[in-house]
């Protein structure tokens, strides 16, 4: 009986001094973990969760500094897959965004290169004093381009 | 026109015929139905008198809508071209009689369920009068391969079965890959649906045709034919067709009679034995199948000089009061088709635009006959079939799946909406044929939850595409900014130190010069 006791808390000993070990020893998972999370997240590196992009916004979570329902562009169903990822309770949005892409209004468009330079994923083509144009097929939907326009000619356009 | 089927007329008797089975690849799963076939197929196929309007649907195939090379106000003849194929996939419309343009505007449409979609409505004259034929009537054998495609292609040609891709562009992927066989489709293995066996009893002839104009197009010397056996009229006919042509490149297959055994894959695995790979294609395997429906309209088009302006179609089911096989013009409105049979029974529910098992339920009968329409059913008020229970994991329709999935397990990851486990269980590979449905005891309707969860797999697939190509430019951007920064920071520092290499001296040298200039002017 004492045996038997005695042999299994050993066993449980050793087993625990072997895994707190191998968590000091071995590199953390960390980074990977920053890569999936970032994996989950919708790409739109729009900066809508006050993080400069989506990577940050995914080392940010890992860190546990910022909450995970902070992507509009994700919806509920990327904070559900983030929920089950890192085994946090799935919180309802922060803010909620419909899909949409944006558009400039090229009559009133003066070339000014303001929202080509902000645009994170290149989605804008045009040359100083020439009109600019969006391609909409990589637009994102950011909406950063917005607010840099001096003469309002850029708005969003929801996609059905 | 009609041929006379011989009774009696053993299959044996004929050297073509192979026995049953005996030489055959093996299904998995599959389910003898009911066929309800006897009572359309009773009389020869009627002709549908011309209606006094024909809406043409612009997208009658798979691929992008045809667009309209015809104006409304303007006069067309019978087999003029209305609309041409826009983009890489598609297929031209055709004018099925002579009259005026209408207008070109929404109108029902079986294929979008009774929804609107852009048709020509034509207003026909009545008098039916043919476009002269402009083509140069060489030989088929005398163009070669890519020619004859070409000419396929402006037909309007797309596959009869019902799944209606472009059969030119069908024969164009096919050369692109070896092949080595064509399969005729002449199995109709949904009940009710009749129309490619009339065609065969009636137009064997006409249906090899086409076979050896198809055989051409691939350039390659090997083409079976496969009925099922309980066509033993259909069998018959295309028996006594393949003696008078004697071409030694047909043969005759008998299939049992076990559905779904008509669809691509499954008909490859019957046939040759090959097994289509998961998300292939049968020409991966060396294998072309084309509908017996399609051959007929290969032959019409290119022997007969008609583009594909009418099928033929079955009007069955429980609540028309004579079931019958009719050819009528596309663009015939199906309310015009059923009078014509006789109208629907007293106790007449709904109407269903393909067969039992696959077909769609339409709520007008408004909507017209459609290149893909091969069957008009109308049924009953059904009897309630029974509440659905849950599933208690009996392995039925594991053992019915044609295409050896395991539905209960798909079903409970549907349900989860798990899409690693569905796609670890490929789902992608359900061919929906709707026969776990059938054997279910208790009642779920599997199919119809597989289909939302295919279609719920591919919007995940697009978004994280989507994703991938939204990281990857912002990742590019980024490390051109970061290089542009780098290359002027360098810059920058190279002019600090060239600066200092000069020394004081030089600085001193350069604001001399600068001050004699200023002198000077």
């Amino acid at each position: 009986m004492f045996i038997a006791i005695a042999t299994i808390a050993l066993l449980a000993l050793a087993a625990g001094l072997l895994l707190s070990l191998a968590s000091r020893r071995l590199p953390g998972e960390s980074g990977d973990l920053v890569e999936q999370v970032n994996e989950l997240l919708p790409q739109t590196q729009c900066a809508q969760c006050g993080f400069p992009g989506c990577r940050p916004y995914a080392a940010a979570i890992v860190e546990d500094a910022a909450a995970i329902n902070l992507c509009p562009p994700g919806g509920e169903a990327t904070v559900r897959r983030l929920a089950t990822l890192l085994g946090r309770e799935a919180l309802p949005l922060a803010k909620t965004l419909d899909p949409a892409v944006a558009v400039i209004d090229e009559s009133l468009c003066i070339g000014c290169l303001h929202c080509r330079n902000v645009c994170p994923v290149d989605a804008i083509v045009g040359a100083q004093h020439f009109m600019h144009t969006i391609i909409e097929s990589e637009c994102t939907g950011c909406e950063l381009c917005i607010a840099p326009c001096p003469v309002d000619c850029i708005s969003m356009k929801p996609l059905t | 026109m009609h041929r006379t089927v011989p009774r009696g007329l053993h299959q044996h008797e004929t050297a073509h015929v192979s026995a049953p089975t005996y030489d055959l690849g093996k299904l998995h799963g599959g389910l003898r139905l009911p066929g309800h076939k006897a009572a359309s197929t009773t009389e020869p196929v009627r002709d549908v008198p011309l209606p006094a309007q024909l809406i043409l649907p612009l997208a009658q195939h798979v691929g992008d809508p045809a667009q309209p090379v015809v104006n409304t106000g303007d006069y067309v003849l019978k087999g003029q071209l209305l609309a041409e194929p826009d983009g890489t996939l598609g297929a031209p419309v055709h004018a099925s009689s002579s009259g005026t343009v209408l207008a070109i505007e929404p109108w029902p449409v079986s294929q979008r369920l009774g929804e609107p979609a852009p048709c020509i409505i034509l207003e026909c004259d009545g008098e039916d009068r043919p476009i002269e034929a402009t083509r140069r009537t060489a030989h088929y054998t005398e163009l070669d391969p890519e020619e004859l495609l070409s000419t396929i292609l402006s037909g309007g040609i797309v596959g009869l079965g019902g799944a209606v891709f472009p059969t030119a562009q069908k024969l164009m992927q096919a050369r692109t890959s070896s092949i080595d066989h064509l399969i005729l489709n002449g199995i109709e293995c949904e009940p009710y649906i009749s129309c490619d066996d009339m065609l065969m009893r009636e137009r064997a002839t006409e249906v090899l045709s086409g076979a050896q104009v198809l055989m051409h197009a691939l350039q390659i010397d090997s083409c079976f034919v496969a009925v099922e056996s309980d066509k033993p009229e259909a069998l018959a006919s295309l028996a006594i067709a393949m003696t008078e042509l004697d071409d030694e490149r047909l043969v005759l297959k008998q299939v049992p009679t076990i559905y779904p055994s008509g669809g691509e894959d499954q008909l490859v695995q019957l046939i040759c034995n090959r097994e289509v790979p998961s998300t292939g294609l049968p020409t991966d395997v060396g294998c072309l199948v084309q509908n017996v429906g399609t051959a007929a309209a290969v032959h019409d088009w290119i022997i007969g000089q008609e583009p594909l302006i009418s099928r033929i179609t079955t009007v069955a089911g429980d609540g028309i009061a004579n079931p019958m096989n009719v050819r009528a013009r596309i663009g015939t409105t199906i309310a015009d088709i059923v009078a014509l049979t006789g109208g629907y029974a007293e106790s007449a529910d709904h109407l269903i635009i393909g067969g039992p098992m696959t077909g769609k339920s339409i709520s007008t009968d408004r909507v017209p006959l459609v290149k893909a329409t091969n069957s008009i059913l109308v049924v009953l008020k059904t009897s309630f079939t029974g509440r659905e229970l849950p599933c208690i994991r009996c392995g039925d329709c594991a053992a019915v799946c044609p295409v050896q999935l395991l539905p209960q397990q798909l079903h409970w990851h549907a349900r989860a909406d798990d899409e690693k486990k569905l796609r670890e269980f490929s789902l992608v590979d359900c061919i929906e044929c709707g026969c776990c449905d059938l054997v279910c005891p208790s009642h779920i309707p599997l199919t119809a939850s597989f289909r939302v969860a295919k279609g719920r797999i591919q919007e995940l697939a697009d978004e994280k595409a989507r994703a991938a190509r939204a990281r990857a430019r912002f990742e590019a951007r980024n490390s051109r900014l970061e290089r542009d920064k780098e290359k002027r920071e360098a810059e920058l520092a190279q002019q600090k130190s060239s600066a200092k290499r000069a020394g004081p001296e030089a600085i001193a040298e350069i604001m001399r010069r600068k001050k004699r200039q200023s002198e000077d002017d």
